[in-house]
């Protein structure tokens, strides 16, 4: 069956969803299986108008839930085929079970992840709850700060996914709303380039192979349990990150566009830094931008590849600040922030060992304006005059009512 | 940067006006963001759409925002929205009613000593289109106040953007930009 070829324009207006719609449809997915929620929506609803137009060679499978969603993308990924979806809040907790059978099976499926606030009280807006709870499962996780980064990343993603030396399936983060629908400037590849990046599918020890006979989806107890999920993380820790900046070289010599799997942004000579995701990390550097005119040596330090976790890249980073926030979109539940946290343990063994304090902020989609921005390195500022950190390791940022701080 | 705030309501087309304003400013080579606030959104329900514009890159994606222009596309949220939050001394409000600007101002006193325009978009819309959709009025009313473009090319711009409407609509679209353009006072 043959396909159209659509005509872009050098720069279109996308929103995130749009965008990542876009790449789903030039990487010519064979199936998504999907069960639409908020924000995620138009991502799934467009491929499937792209497929009903005529512009995909593919199926789009119609489900009952986001747990049978990401189900039958296993089922299609081990008979051997490319794989996405896209799912938000909810539905990503819905398909946590089947997160963990994709990654130890091997397979390579594209999860575009639109960050949603989890319930209770429900929330349609834009943090990082859901993003957070997929980071023990053994995918990649990619993140986009806006549309652009929405697009390409989906390329690099099947592109280090469906490596035979990788096979682990890649989630591609964008924040609700604030990326998701926010409609910006996107400079795009043409779908001969776009496919041409990612390649076409290369089988891997597929069911539909009757001539090589496989199982997936096996039992192991103890007896190889712990090889199986060793041998996994072996490769997430060793072989994954290679790929990942391999993909960005060829990537920029193809778009012109350069990723980092750390983005630093005024960090040679920084004395105070925010480390963030998101939508955040470019609020973040046009603020940190107007704190160097007040005299401020302000850095913003933007995790790209939230798994595999840059820990030495980042050290690497913060080495020379004398003070560092990390900023979480996510309520911690009952302790520091996990960006704290990450961080604290790539910094502790660092003979300078900066100053480090955490903020909760944005939940449900709250606003992250450029005063909180400016408060937060002021604040910076005054810990390094002061020689020490003066005030509570862990605050809230942009909450009403009493001032929330802990530890 | 040039920032515009949107008071509209769910299904007036504040967003998809907000978007389309932004493809057309983009094809001129400027940086462009649009994006609104939604909430549990039901339609008729007041909320809020946003434009940047700006010559660099738009690294800010905060959603505060102290506007340049608001736009109002529907007369009651005049009186049941404050549209002066978060002004400037020098923001510019076009805002729909059927009423005369000096009439609006003395019905809304918070609009005393600013720059407002009038133009009715929801019945120039009513007669054109036929359906009570302001957005592409309001963009008309827009090209006249701000001067941002020649009303020929923002038009031809449209015509694309709407390229996958019904001819009879994309027409009658292209009447409604032109009479905003002229009745805007």
């Amino acid at each position: 069956m043959a396909f159209d070829k659509m005509e872009l324009r050098d720069i279109e207006v996308w929103d995130g969803n749009f965008a990542a719609a876009q790449a789903l449809r030039q990487c010519q997915i064979d199936v998504v299986a999907a069960y639409p929620i908020t924000p995620s929506t138009p991502i799934v609803e467009g491929y499937a108008k792209f497929l009903a137009d005529g512009y995909v060679e593919g199926e789009f499978v119609m489900v009952e839930s986001e747990h049978a969603a990401m189900s039958g993308c296993i089922g299609a990924a081990a008979a051997g085929g490319r794989v996405a979806t896209a799912t938000s809040s909810q539905g990503f907790a819905l398909m946590v079970e089947t997160l963990y059978q994709a990654s130890g099976m091997r397979l390579p499926i594209v999860l575009n992840v639109v960050n949603r606030a989890l319930a209770a009280p429900l929330n349609v807006n834009g943090d990082h709850s859901d993003m957070y709870l997929g980071r023990d499962s053994g995918w990649i996780q990619l993140d986009a700060y806006c549309p652009q980064d929405a697009y390409d990343l989906n390329f690099i993603a099947f592109r280090v996914s469906e490596d035979h030396d990788v096979r682990l399936p890649c989630m591609v983060h964008q924040d609700g709303f604030m990326t998701s629908h926010t409609a910006q400037g996107v400079k795009t590849l043409t779908d001969d380039e776009g496919y041409n990046f990612v390649g076409d599918f290369k089988p891997m020890n597929d069911m539909l192979d009757f001539e090589h006979p496989v199982t997936h989806g096996v039992q192991t107890e103890e007896d190889w349990h712990f090889e199986h999920k060793a041998r996994q993380h072996n490769d997430l820790m060793t072989k994954v990150m290679p790929k990942i900046q391999a993909a960005f070289d060829d990537f920029e010599k193809l778009s012109g566009r350069k990723y980092n799997i750390v983005e630093n942004y005024d960090m040679d000579d920084a004395d105070v830094a925010v480390v963030c995701m998101g939508t955040s990390v470019e609020t973040a550097r046009e603020v940190a931008t107007e704190m160097r005119a007040k005299g401020i040596k302000a850095g913003v330090v933007g995790i790209r590849v939230i798994r595999p976790f840059p820990f030495m890249q980042i050290a690497e980073a913060l080495k020379g600040v004398k003070a560092v926030a990390t900023l979480d979109r996510s309520a911690p539940g009952g302790t520091v922030g996990m960006l704290f946290n990450e961080i604290a343990g790539c910094l502790y063994n660092l003979d300078t060992r900066p100053m480090l304090s955490g903020k909760i902020y944005g939940l449900g989609g709250r606003d992250l304006t450029k005063k909180h921005l400016v408060d937060l390195y002021t604040e910076l500022q005054a810990n390094v005059d002061a020689g020490k950190i003066t005030t509570p390791l862990q605050q809230f940022i942009g909450v009403r009512g009493p001032k929330l701080s802990f530890l | 940067m040039l920032e515009i705030r949107w008071h509209s309501r769910a299904g007036q087309g504040a967003v998809t006006g907000a978007k389309g304003l932004a493809d057309v400013i983009s094809t001129t080579g400027k940086h462009v963001q649009a994006f609104a606030f939604y909430g549990s959104a039901k339609r008729g329900a007041a909320m809020t759409a946003y434009n940047r514009v700006n010559d660099k890159m738009i690294m800010n994606h905060e959603k505060y925002m102290e506007p340049d222009f608001v736009f109002v596309i529907d007369p009651a949220l005049v009186f049941t929205s404050d549209v002066t939050i978060n002004h400037k001394e020098n923001t510019v409000y076009i805002i729909t009613t059927h009423m005369s600007t000096e009439e609006l101002v003395a019905a809304q006193p918070k609009l005393a000593g600013k720059k407002v325009y009038t133009v009715d978009c929801i019945k120039i819309a009513q007669e054109t289109i036929g359906r009570p959709i302001p957005n592409t009025p309001m963009l008309g009313a827009f090209m006249k106040v701000s001067e941002m473009y020649d009303i020929e090319f923002f038009k031809e711009s449209m015509v694309r953007i709407l390229g996958k409407l019904p001819q009879k609509i994309i027409d009658a679209n292209m009447v409604a930009i032109q009479r905003a353009y002229d009745e805007v006072k």
